[in-house]
């Protein structure tokens, strides 16, 4: 009896189970509904709302945290989701594993409102400009607070020349404080080579002691408290690090960086092309580019959208970096997996230090 | 025909349960088990277990051993005191005190370590008194010890409760006993409330050893992402490197360690009384 009870249980456990795995992979009616993919807090929810309302589409937006977060939720197939917002190396790596559809960019009629400069800086991972639209972009610097550095930074060898030793924050991002290390010496930061990525390693070992904290998110704030001098962020992050605090400075170094482009695609998984390329064009139109904008303060490739900035807004460099800014900067690859292996060993080698 | 009634009835009952331990603890297991097992291209491989030796993985290792053997000796020494001042209160301070105590666990942890955070930055809180006061700012923020301040405040609790209740339950009379034939405080501590105490102090240790064994979000806002414990390597390889082998084999090396760590605590409890958790 006992025993013919659990496996009955067992039997409906299992039931269950498939139940739930292939429930979710299902699409309610295919039609009518869009499940999105971005990243948290990337996307001003009235934007959403108003394209429902629109186009009676509905859309279930789903967040991610990270890149490497968004992929591994996405490869699960747990969630089969039509479109997703992703970074530069990210979207290379769908590219090239065949998960995006090609998308006609032509027929966008808001596509116009993308300048020319961004769809360039899309070709570094999508060389056709096929399959991303691009939607966020940005730099990668040095936040530092005027009030405590004795002359305008303008080089990242303020980070490892050890004159602000413990007043230092790097960020907690493999791929991002190597990229400050290599362009400091000289290097492409989408280096194959193993001896410049241990050059750089080295360096980073040595200027370990002079750094306070490797942080995310509070990088940013903590040079707004002036709990430290300086600190690598993002263009977004450092505008509004000086809404709080107007003795902060925001530099991209001379020897160049990171400029780095989030961009919309279409996954394999979507079935209604027709509604995909609707929400595409929606993001470019210039009133909800613009909503999107304000939201978050990253800088928007929405050239109808600068245009209407206020002369101030735009003379803003974290808000419109400047093409000279730009110049030197490349942007973020997806590593040949030796070089990543390598990187991650050594990532943990330096925090083990 | 009875006898089968009431199991089966019991199994009826029991059967959410199963379901929760199958679904939430044997499925996961054995997912972990098998990425553990296997290497990034497939194959059968014992790779990702001693994957713990690497010098690395071992620094990593040591250190959180080092931060959870220190966490939760500091919280046995904080907890016995607490619980001898709250034995001679009466029950409603008593509970009064208790629920005090347990207030901050109403809030989420993450904020209540960021506070700390604030608290002991450079600029922070406690570096501001001091520098008001006329003493030296101390440089806590970043530091292991920041590491630390951090677990034991957020442990803390789980160690008095268990310990509490253990003491709460001893007779009174046993206590005025040994008083009556001359024992002073320290020796009815000695030899009768801390013996008695000790099925909640197992307890308690397994509560604070475990997680602050495996812990990685206090030493990366704490430490400043300076300072690497084991589950912050664990973390890496999930989230960052997406070896899910290798994270998995680290993790079932660090399951090992700690069943091995509980089992010596264990055996050494002597009455075995504690051994109700396992």
């Amino acid at each position: 009896m006992r025993k013919r009870i659990i496996s009955v249980f067992l039997a409906g456990l299992l039931a269950c189970y498939a139940l739930a795995v292939t429930g979710c992979g299902q699409k309610d009616g295919g039609k009518g509904s869009l499940t999105v993919f971005s990243y948290g807090e990337y996307m001003d929810p009235d934007v959403l709302e108003q394209f429902t309302e629109e186009t009676g589409i509905e859309i279930k937006y789903e967040e991610a945290l990270t890149p490497e977060e968004m992929y591994a939720k996405y490869k699960s197939g747990a969630i089969e989701y039509d479109l997703l917002c992703s970074t530069d190396y990210m979207l290379q790596k769908f590219i090239n594993e065949g998960e995006l559809q090609e998308i006609d960019i032509d027929t966008l009629e808001n596509g116009g409102n993308i300048g020319d400069r961004y769809w360039e800086l899309a070709t570094a991972f999508d060389p056709e400009n096929q399959y991303t639209v691009p939607f966020f972009w940005g730099t990668l610097g040095i936040l530092y607070d005027t009030s405590r550095v004795k002359e305008p930074v303008d080089s990242w060898d303020v980070l490892f020349n050890g004159e602000y030793a413990g007043e230092i924050i790097m960020q907690n991002s493999m791929r991002d404080t190597y990229m400050a290390a290599l362009k400091y010496l000289g290097y492409s930061l989408n280096t194959n080579d193993e001896n410049e990525i241990r050059e750089a390693q080295e360096l980073l070992v040595e200027q370990k002691p002079d750094v306070q904290a490797y942080l995310v998110d509070e990088a940013r704030d903590e040079v707004v408290a002036g709990n430290a001098v300086m600190a690598v962020v993002y263009s977004g992050e450092a505008y509004l690090g000086r809404q709080y605090n107007e003795n902060l400075e925001y530099v991209v170094p001379k020897e160049g960086s990171n400029v780095w482009l989030d961009a919309w695609g279409v996954t394999k998984y979507c079935e209604d092309m027709e509604a995909a390329q609707q929400f595409l064009d929606f993001l470019c139109r210039e009133d909800m580019a613009r909503k999107n904008f304000e939201y978050i303060y990253y800088s928007t490739p929405n050239e109808a959208v600068i245009e209407a900035l206020s002369e101030e807004e735009r003379a803003d460099e974290t808000l419109v970096p400047p093409e000279e800014a730009t110049e030197n900067c490349e942007v973020c690859l997806q590593a040949e997996p030796e070089i990543n292996d390598l990187m991650n060993e050594l990532w943990k080698e330096l925090k083990a230090d | 025909m009875k006898k089968t009634k009431t199991i089966s009835r019991r199994t009826f009952l029991a059967s959410p349960y199963i379901v929760w331990v199958i679904g939430f603890t044997v499925i996961p297991l054995g997912l972990i088990f098998k990425y553990a097992l296997t290497s990034r291209e497939g194959g059968f491989s014992l790779e990702n277990i001693s994957a713990i030796f690497d010098p690395i993985h071992m620094k990593a290792m040591l250190f959180s051993l080092e931060i959870a053997i220190g966490c939760t000796l500091l919280c046995i020494l904080l907890s016995y005191p607490l619980v001898m001042a709250l034995k001679h209160l009466n029950m409603g301070k008593q509970s009064f005190v208790m629920f005090i105590w347990i207030l901050p666990m109403w809030m989420n942890f993450i904020l209540r370590i960021l506070a700390w955070q604030m608290i002991l930055s450079n600029n922070g809180i406690l570096n501001f008194i001091l520098t008001k006061l006329g003493l030296e700012a101390l440089p806590l923020a970043n530091t292991g010890t920041a590491v630390m301040i951090g677990v034991v405040y957020d442990y803390l609790p789980y160690m008095v409760l268990p310990i509490f209740n253990a003491v709460a339950e001893i007779d009174e009379d046993i206590i005025e006993a040994a008083k009556d034939l001359g024992a002073n405080g320290f020796t009815v501590f000695r030899r009768i409330i801390f013996p008695l105490s000790i099925p909640g102090l197992l307890s308690g240790i397994v509560m604070v050893f475990v997680p602050s064994m495996t812990s990685f979000v206090i030493s990366d806002i704490l430490g400043g992402g300076k300072l690497q414990l084991i589950g912050n390597v664990i973390e890496q390889e999930f989230t960052k490197s997406s070896n899910w082998n290798l994270g998995s084999g680290l993790s079932v090396s660090l399951m090992i360690f700690v069943l091995l760590s509980m089992a010596f605590t264990m055996k050494n409890d002597g009455e075995g009384k504690g051994s109700a958790i396992w």
